[in-house]
């Protein structure tokens, strides 16, 4: 334990260490908080989508980043029946309804889309409904009306004939106020969509959302399917980290064990190692991974699976044979003999603790390369299907053709989520290196 | 229990040939030994004379190149070459014989701690649980002299003298009957070796082991002596009481050995033996120290067997074969 807590302290001269360390307690918290708070299988119901985004605005950036360009454009509102003043008419058969969704509105730029959510309780009798816009100067715009089933949509920003009345779309024209229609200009103000009702059953009741859906949002955006870009960015650092880690332990410690076997037993057995070892040098490992991925299955598990056992025969056993062959020879080797320890302890307890120190900081260096081999294969499209990782968003964002739509943040966040696993470790594997490996001391 | 004066280990006509690129090197040929219970055997001899091989030949040591390995050896009345190589290594090695390895300075394993590594014997042949073991670990550290706050250092805090003597504990814990020490004080400083030799000798007091000193070094030998064997080449050329041996050496290569070793405040240089040992690949047939031999006579091209002398002496020369002409 005091040796642990000393081999920290002279970690803590090197800065590159703490700089390191920081960065990787910063994903492992992140991860630790990501799992606790989302867990696995809700992670994956999100990422598939649907209803549960249906708030979120298309594409839309992170907020922080249009704040600090001293842009202010608009997040979105919801504005609820619940807070609104209803007032109901009762007539024979049933009831009018008129419920009046005013908000404020001081963003520049315009909305990206509004909607409203209707929903119809205690009756299986459609409704009717009639809208109408009432904006900041008093003027008062006819929406139309329809037959409203349970559950409705009503997708103001889809309507045709509004647009064409408008000649803007809706969200842009219902917003627009008097400015020249070739350069629209946000008026702000309060505004009002009343929504009249005619319910067919006396003891119905409507619920009505209104959807103003903004154009930034959140931390990390949206994407193409209103999905929470957090969520992946989230999700993808445990899955990363438990990837770039499993990956590493795998391939490593069964490389050193079988290096150290053929070490140890020579003859044959050395032979067919060092051959095996020779043939699995010349294979090409992501061509192998993409046919895997093409030909079966793309599981995120299944990769690694793959990853570890074609990386047990790889160049590693040639630098630890090299590194064994003379403690092999070491006095207290043969003392380990004399006493009558058997092979796999003389393996296992002398020659394998040997070299770990040695092996730690190439180690922990080789954790960020498995990460970016996982993000490489999600963006050659073999990514997981179902888990959301931030090759995948990467993936998402090449397919979409994000950057040639001017969407930035969909590309930026994951690429230095990456970036940062990569120096982190780096960083700390370098500094371990100059700890562990004395031919690297300066003073 | 057998006759107390039966010896403890009983080596006859031991043989361990190395094969090399050269042929076929004779590094034990044709060894006889005793070693009684209780009594410590000092095995003398140059670099190269198979002092080494001897040991690891008892405790079946055994390189990938061997060429031959046979003869015949008793422990304690126990034939222990024809057991098979898993029962000797569960029932013998360690159990009944240990070893302090050469360079007994670097057969610690640098990453395990002092006090595991000594109890590793245990758990390896007994499979002691780890607590149990480490009691015997700190009385064995307590019988050499080894302070318990020991048990959970690195080899590489130890001094020199200290790790010699845990080297020493871990061939004692498991209290064989016979252990061979391998030159145990060959990189020490004369004061540690004085009062390891000093920790031999008590062991040897108290607890009756037996034991085989492996050296080339006459003068810290003759602390424990009981009796010597001196080889040359790969044979014993002199086995003999020690008090005899030291005061009255037979063999003519004894002798000048004997001659050569410094003591203070000599007046004349101390002697030296002309000429170089024998290549162990091709020995020169017959008496293998004939060419440096002084009183070299016409019998020493035949190989001369071992003549016992009175007092319990073996000398392997023709001056002591009974009715030799000298000057044949």
């Amino acid at each position: 334990m005091s040796r642990w807590m000393q081999g920290l302290r002279e970690l803590k001269g090197y800065p590159s260490a703490v700089g390191g360390l920081a960065i990787i307690v910063f994903l492992v918290a992140l991860s630790l908080y990501t799992v606790i708070t989302i867990p696995y299988s809700e992670a994956l119901e999100r990422w598939r989508g649907g209803d549960h985004w249906q708030m979120n605005p298309v594409n839309a950036g992170p907020v922080w980043a249009d704040r600090l360009l001293g842009g202010n454009l608009p997040q979105t509102r919801v504005v609820a029946s619940d807070d609104a003043e209803v007032r109901e008419a009762p007539f024979e058969g049933g009831k009018q309804v008129r419920i009046p969704l005013s908000f404020e509105y001081d963003n520049e730029g315009f909305p990206s889309e509004l909607n409203l959510f209707l929903n119809q309780k205690g009756t299986q009798q459609e409704a009717f409904v009639r809208l109408t816009w009432h904006t900041p100067s008093g003027e008062t715009i006819p929406l139309g009306g329809r037959r409203i089933s349970e559950e409705d949509r009503i997708s103001i920003s889809q309507n045709r004939a509004l647009e064409g009345r408008l000649g803007m779309v809706p969200h842009v024209g219902l917003f627009a106020g008097a400015s020249d229609p070739a350069d629209p200009q946000a008026e702000q103000g309060e505004y009002r969509l009343t929504v009249d009702a005619m319910l067919f059953d006396p003891k119905a009741e409507l619920e009505a959302d209104l959807a103003v859906y903004g154009r930034v949002h959140g931390l990390a955006g949206t994407d193409y399917q209103r999905r929470n870009l957090m969520l992946a960015l989230m999700w993808g650092t445990p899955v990363a980290l438990a990837f770039g880690l499993l990956a590493a332990v795998g391939t490593t410690l069964t490389t050193l064990v079988i290096a150290a076997t053929g070490v140890w037993f020579r003859g044959w057995v050395d032979a067919l190692i060092q051959r095996l070892t020779e043939v699995n040098m010349i294979l090409p490992m992501l061509p192998i991974l993409v046919m895997v991925g093409t030909l079966y299955s793309t599981s995120i598990w299944l990769m690694l699976g793959v990853v570890i056992a074609l990386g047990i025969f790889s160049a590693g056993i040639k630098t630890y044979r090299a590194m064994l062959l003379p403690i092999r020879e070491a006095p207290y080797i043969e003392a380990a003999r004399a006493y009558g320890a058997g092979n796999a302890r003389i393996i296992l307890r002398y020659m394998i603790p040997r070299i770990l120190p040695v092996l730690i900081p190439t180690f922990v260096t080789l954790i960020p390369t498995f990460v970016f081999l996982e993000a490489s294969l999600a963006v050659l499209g073999l990514g997981d299907p179902q888990l959301p990782t931030w090759g995948k968003v990467l993936n998402d964002a090449q397919q979409q053709s994000a950057l040639y739509n001017g969407f930035y943040y969909w590309v930026v966040a994951p690429a230095v989520l990456l970036m940062l696993t990569g120096l982190g470790f780096a960083m700390f594997g370098f500094a371990l290196d100059r700890v562990f490996n004395p031919r690297l001391r300066t003073q | 229990m057998t006759d107390a004066r039966e010896p403890l280990l009983k080596v006859r006509n031991l043989q361990l040939h190395y094969r090399t690129r050269r042929g076929t090197a004779r590094a034990v040929d044709c060894v006889d030994l005793d070693v009684g219970r209780n009594e410590a055997l000092v095995v003398l001899g140059e670099s190269g004379s198979g002092k080494s091989s001897l040991a690891k030949a008892l405790m079946r040591l055994l390189p990938r190149n061997v060429a031959r390995y046979s003869g015949q050896v008793l422990l304690g009345g126990d034939e222990l070459m024809p057991m098979g190589d898993e029962h000797f290594r569960s029932s013998v090695q360690w159990n009944r014989i240990s070893m302090v390895m050469q360079a007994a300075m670097n057969a610690l394993n640098p990453v395990v701690r002092v006090g595991e590594q000594v109890a590793e014997p245990l758990r390896v042949h007994r499979g002691w649980s780890k607590e149990a073991a480490m009691e015997r670990v700190v009385a064995t550290f307590a019988t050499v002299g080894v302070s318990r706050d020991f048990v959970s250092r690195y080899p590489f805090e130890l001094s020199g003298g200290m790790r010699q003597r845990v080297v020493l504990a871990m061939a004692l814990i498991t209290e064989p009957e016979l252990v061979i020490l391998d030159e145990p004080t060959s990189a020490l400083d004369v004061l540690t070796q004085a009062s390891i030799m000093n920790v031999l000798k008590r062991i040897k007091r108290e607890q009756g082991t037996s034991f085989i000193l492996i050296t080339h070094d006459v003068a810290t030998s003759s602390e424990l002596a009981d009796r010597v064997a001196l080889m040359y080449a790969g044979q014993v050329v002199e086995q003999s009481d020690a008090r005899d041996f030291f005061h009255h050496p037979a063999h003519p290569y004894s002798r000048l050995l004997m001659d050569s070793v410094p003591r203070l405040h000599q007046s004349e240089p101390p002697g030296y033996i002309p000429g170089e040992p024998p290549d162990l690949v091709d020995p020169p047939a017959g008496c293998r120290f004939a060419d440096r031999c002084p009183q070299r006579f016409g019998r020493c091209s035949d190989d001369p067997s071992a003549f016992e002398l009175e007092g319990e002496r073996r000398v392997r020369c023709w001056l002591y074969k009974e009715g030799t002409d000298h000057d044949g």
